[in-house]
């Protein structure tokens, strides 16, 4: 029996992988942002896939899904279920300013040659296949191995909810990989104004950095809508809203300040469903 | 005569009173279901400043889970500009949904003189939102506008 719960952990983990790596977008929707009182509910769909925001592709793990009250501690993560393209929870917003809703990844990918053959570490993402042998980790890379080729990748994905008036503590930065710094509120965003957010890679401004800002509803146009923009020397993403709506906002980063032995590259993704509202 | 003369000699002196008031339309709607909508007037100064809530019209009856409260934040912009800060039932100031018809709210006598914008903004359930700004000098407003959808004729003028 044992053997067969630490298989399925494996998997868990594999699972949650492939939204690091491959081309999907991983993206979580909440109901609302902007709520009224304290007996409100939002609910949130997780999963990944191409389309913002259909799931039609795989669910995304709840296992790493961490909710943080508007004190900065934790809350609770409440009814989830993972079904076949989704996973749903729900979060009780039983206390007034800006709640937080959190996953984090971290995982190390790459090839090494011993006795002249290639091996990968790291799982390479889909769904793990009964019977074929779990990926291997940076501990299986045996003594005598050449040509070590080892990548660090970490991501985020956060969404902010607020009942009542918005408050800042959920923000602050931890000065660890790449970080969402927004100067302009999250719940605050209003069509046709200009929203300011500064991205962080190990707490310093990012200037230069990749921003890709996609809008929901793909499925009823016939062009993908995405804004493709760069921070500036002071780290900030300046983003004009077009239309109020949902919003999905990726940002990578790519440096050489690895965390992990031996790995040569770190790879960083940030990705936040921001909603818009009419002004 | 007198009111008019009694604002004319108010705003010489002191300049102490607004005296003003807002006359706001919620027309009839031909829809099979029908909810009075929610509505939120507040006054902003032009030059930035904060924005003070003058009228608030929400469903007050349900207490408790899915209270009448829940929805006030479809008001959007009121929301943002400061009632999601305020605490309600506010004295003078909120109220029940009103039934389609005219209605006169009496906007604050200590406004200080300057040049203000009013936003009136309405959202029903199953309805529309509309939001319809008007600019309002004190002393001695004079202002209309009209909404297309939730709200009708909106006027503003000196008591």
């Amino acid at each position: 029996m044992k053997p067969y719960a630490i298989r399925l952990l494996a998997a868990t983990a594999l699972i949650a992988a492939p939204a690091v790596l491959s081309a999907h977008r991983m993206w979580m929707l909440p109901s609302g942002t902007v709520f009224s009182g304290t007996d409100s509910w939002a609910t949130i769909d997780a999963a990944v896939s191409n389309d913002l925001f259909f799931f039609d592709h795989q669910p995304l793990r709840l296992d790493g899904v961490k909710v943080w009250q508007p004190d900065g501690s934790e809350g609770k993560l409440q009814n989830g279920a993972t079904g076949r393209y989704r996973s749903v929870f729900d979060v009780e917003l039983d206390k007034p300013g800006t709640w937080k809703v959190a996953t984090q990844m971290s995982a190390v990918m790459g090839s090494f040659k011993a006795d002249g053959v290639e091996k990968r570490v790291g799982g390479r993402g889909g769904l793990p296949r009964p019977g074929q042998p779990a990926p291997l980790t940076v501990a299986d890379i045996p003594a005598n191995a050449t040509e070590v080729k080892l990548t660090e990748m970490s991501s985020r994905n956060e969404v902010f909810l607020t009942a009542g008036a918005p408050t800042t503590t959920v923000l602050k930065p931890t000065g660890k990989g790449l970080e969402f710094a927004p100067v302009t509120h999250p719940d605050e965003l209003v069509a046709g104004e200009a929203a300011k957010f500064r991205f962080l890679i190990d707490g310093k401004p990012a200037p230069g950095l990749k921003v890709t800002v996609i809008p929901g509803g793909k499925r009823y146009r016939n062009d993908e809508g995405a804004m493709n923009l760069t921070t500036g020397a002071d780290g900030v993403l300046t983003v004009t809203w077009p239309t109020a709506g949902m919003y999905w906002l990726n940002a990578t980063a790519t440096d050489t300040k690895t965390t992990v032995p031996r790995a040569t590259e770190r790879r960083m993704t940030y990705v936040t469903t921001l909603e818009v509202l009419t002004p | 005569m007198r009111p008019s003369t009694f604002a004319l000699i108010g705003g010489v002196i002191a300049a102490p009173a607004s005296a003003a008031t807002v006359t706001v339309t919620i027309p009839k709607q031909d829809v099979a279901e029908y909810h009075r909508p929610y509505v939120a007037m507040w006054v902003e100064p032009v030059g930035g400043g904060a924005p003070r809530t003058v009228a608030l019209w929400y469903e007050t009856k349900k207490t408790g889970k899915d209270a009448g409260t829940k929805y006030l934040a479809d008001l959007r912009a009121w929301w943002r500009k400061g009632g999601r800060s305020m605490t309600v039932p506010a004295d003078g100031v909120s109220g029940a949904t009103r039934a389609p018809g005219q209605y006169t709210v009496r906007l604050p006598d200590n406004l200080k003189p300057g040049q203000y914008v009013l936003n009136v903004e309405a959202a029903r359930e199953t309805g529309g939102r509309e939001l319809v700004t008007l600019p309002l000098t004190v002393p001695n407003p004079n202002a209309r506008a009209a909404g297309k959808t939730e709200l009708g004729a909106i006027t503003l003028s000196a008591r």
